[in-house]
């Protein structure tokens, strides 16, 4: 299909742990389309963060391979991975990974900074505040731009990291239980800011454990055992 | 761009990297101090060894001396690189001051005051007549009474300030010197008349050139008359050295290899005359080897204080390392976070090396500017203790120094600034390619945070 924009074909991933070798993808075949919003859902320790971190880019298949927009990602050298989680993918983690140093919206403007070089980041830098000012805005930070990490609430920080992910315009937005540590209320308005960026358009693959939040989603897959449950990879209903 | 801001962040929003400021300020300014000290004694102490002895020497350590110097000279003077020869008697004896009868072992030191003057600074360590040299063996009143100029500390104490309570007019003492005259032959000249050998002096000057050995232990007299103490006046007039000063253009190397040649040839020329001899145990050296018992112990000293102080640089690696090393594995996160949205292993190692690099100049500068403040008002505080509580880091009474050395010199500044810097660059680099290494996957996991 042509609206596939990434893939994963038989991947395997293990772990050594100790003396033992721990499988923890066993042959995951999947195919996220374009604008979809899909959710990952398994036990603790089924295997969803590693197949996140695979479809990011940041960790390697053992075995089989990862194609975005039809480039093997396991066939990428160092350089184009580091493109490729600039420019094509943006992370957000349960924990938010905000870094203390910097205040709000230097922390939304670290991937366009990672990106360019000091000549290039003098000339968009205007660009580059505006248009982080105005993601912050979209998600109610609007007045807390020069505040530090420690100084938002545990939603507020989220919204951030959201804001960070989508600076340089990602075509997949990578969710890493982004509500895992967040209280209901807080949970569910962070969703709701997922399934307005996924009615703009945006591409999501969100790892949870929560089955309940995953009906958010338009699609909901199922990991057990480190293999994709068949029968569960269908479109939510609601 | 990234780099460049989290490391400043990193800089400033971090207590431990104030620590590793600190670090490197406090081994930056004890190396400055303490080399710059150290430095500055042993310039000063090259300086005056090399103004009492002027350029070069033609000489013998033997008592006897050697003959026909006043042919070399000739021949020497005639060199256009050289400036100015002097004839040197030394010897070694006894002085007694007469009023007192206090009597101490001495060098006598015999010169020929104009010429010395123009062939080694000695002039300027005269306290009477540095202006009127060539009457600095001239009694006050007595004419006919030989003058004699004494090492400073012979004929004076020196109070705790580094000062000799110097009057404006010498007062005249009389001091007996007696030698031991030998002949060409190292026998002793006139045995059994005593007196022959002892000649009496009137104290017409003071030497002060602020080396221990020549203020304590030489006494300056004419020429002639240490010939005729130590024997070397008849029946061929000998001497034990010349110094020779060269002109500003010539360099020291090559006025001594002249003067090397110059000897060799002149020495061929006396073979198979009486006293030729005595010209075998005749060495040209320039006055850094010839001074060498005096320097060497003090460059020793100096260097084992480098070496030291390379150890302090390697302690300083050691503290950045460490350092770097926990500021590392406290942002790991931080590390996956970054390589999670593209930053590469080599922008990481580049953050930390320049935040190392921030960490050096910073350090490097408040170590070296606490340094110079330091220096620049060191003989200030040292006389502030004294006079308010009698605290002396050298004791003037006894050392022989004015003031403690703190000219600062411009090539150890940058020297030592940029041993700090490629220290803590070093002292970063295996924390930097720790932190490049790391995973992102694996410094994500929940597990790990």
């Amino acid at each position: 299909m042509s609206d596939v924009i990434l893939e994963a074909r038989n991947i395997h991933k293990a772990y050594r742990m100790g003396a033992a070798q721990v499988s923890v993808l066993k042959g995951v075949d999947l195919k996220v389309n374009a604008g979809e919003f899909l959710a990952v859902i398994g036990a603790s320790g089924s295997g969803k963060s590693t197949l996140l971190h695979l479809f990011g880019g940041l960790d390697r298949a053992d075995q089989g391979s990862v194609l975005f927009q039809g480039k093997d990602l396991t066939r990428l050298g160092m350089g184009g991975l580091n493109r490729f989680r600039n420019r094509d993918a943006g992370f957000v983690f349960q924990f938010y990974h905000l870094l203390d140093e910097l205040n709000i919206l230097e922390n939304v403007l670290v991937p366009v900074m990672a990106g360019c070089s000091v000549g290039a980041w003098l000339s968009c830098r205007a660009q580059a505040r505006i248009k982080a000012q105005d993601l912050l805005g979209r998600m109610g930070l609007k007045d807390r731009l020069a505040h530090k990490p420690y100084q938002l609430s545990g939603g507020e920080r989220q919204r951030v990291a959201i804001a960070r992910a989508l600076i340089n315009d990602p075509v997949l937005l990578l969710a890493d239980e982004p509500t895992g540590n967040l209280d209901s209320a807080t949970g569910n308005s962070i969703l709701e800011v997922f399934e307005q960026l996924n009615r703009d358009g945006q591409t999501i693959v969100m790892v949870t454990h929560d089955a309940r939040i995953a009906h958010q989603a338009t699609r909901t897959i199922q990991l057990v055992d480190g293999k994709i449950r068949q029968g569960l990879s269908e479109p939510n209903l609601s | 761009m990234l780099q460049l801001i989290l490391a400043i962040k990193y800089m400033f929003k971090r207590r431990i990297a104030s620590l590793a400021v600190l670090t490197v300020a406090l081994s930056v300014f004890v190396t400055l101090v303490v080399l710059t000290v150290m430095h500055g004694l042993l310039a000063g102490w090259k300086d005056v060894n090399h103004a009492l002895v002027g350029d070069c020497v033609v000489g013998t350590e033997s008592l006897v001396g050697f003959a026909y110097y006043d042919e070399l000279m000739t021949r020497l003077e005639a060199l256009p690189d050289v400036a100015a020869v002097s004839p040197v008697v030394k010897t070694y004896g006894l002085f007694t001051e007469t009023s007192t009868g206090y009597s101490n072992g001495i060098e006598v030191m015999g010169i020929d005051p104009v010429r010395h003057a123009k062939a080694t600074e000695f002039a300027r360590f005269l306290h009477y007549r540095s202006d009127q040299v060539g009457q600095v063996f001239d009694a006050v009143g007595d004419a006919n009474r030989p003058g004699c100029a004494f090492g400073v500390d012979c004929v004076l104490m020196r109070d705790q300030n580094g000062e000799y309570p110097f009057s404006d007019f010498l007062w005249p003492r009389d001091y007996d010197v007696t030698c031991f005259p030998l002949t060409a032959r190292g026998v002793l000249k006139r045995s059994g008349v005593g007196e022959v050998s002892t000649k009496r002096f009137t104290l017409t000057d003071t030497v002060h050139s602020g080396l221990p050995k020549n203020d304590d232990q030489v006494v300056y007299v004419a020429l002639h008359e240490a010939q005729q103490l130590s024997g070397m006046d008849l029946p061929v007039p000998r001497i034990s050295a010349l110094h020779i000063r060269f002109r500003e253009a010539t360099t020291i190397n090559q006025g001594t290899q002249e003067t090397a040649s110059v000897f060799e040839a002149f020495k061929q020329d006396c073979a198979g005359r009486n006293l030729a001899f005595l010209l075998d145990t005749v060495h040209v050296q320039d006055w850094k080897r010839y001074c060498r018992a005096m320097i060497a112990p003090v460059e020793k000293e100096e260097l084992a204080l480098v070496f030291m102080f390379v150890l302090v640089g390697l302690t300083t690696v050691f503290i950045v390392l460490v350092i770097f090393y926990m500021i590392v594995s406290h942002k790991s996160k931080d590390i996956g976070t970054l390589k999670s949205m593209g930053v590469s292993s080599i922008q990481i190692m580049g953050l930390y090396w320049l935040f190392a690099l921030m960490i050096g100049s910073l350090g490097a500068g408040l170590g070296l500017g606490g340094g110079w403040l330091f220096l620049s008002r060191m003989n200030g505080v040292e006389a502030w203790l004294f006079e308010k509580f009698h605290f002396q880091l050298f004791n003037r009474a006894m050392f022989a120094i004015d003031e403690i050395p703190h000219d600062i010199d411009v090539s150890m500044v940058v020297l030592i600034g940029l041993f700090a810097l490629v220290s803590c660059l070093t002292g970063a680099l295996i924390p930097a390619w720790q932190a490049a290494r790391l995973q992102p996957a694996k410094t994500l996991q929940v597990s790990q945070l």
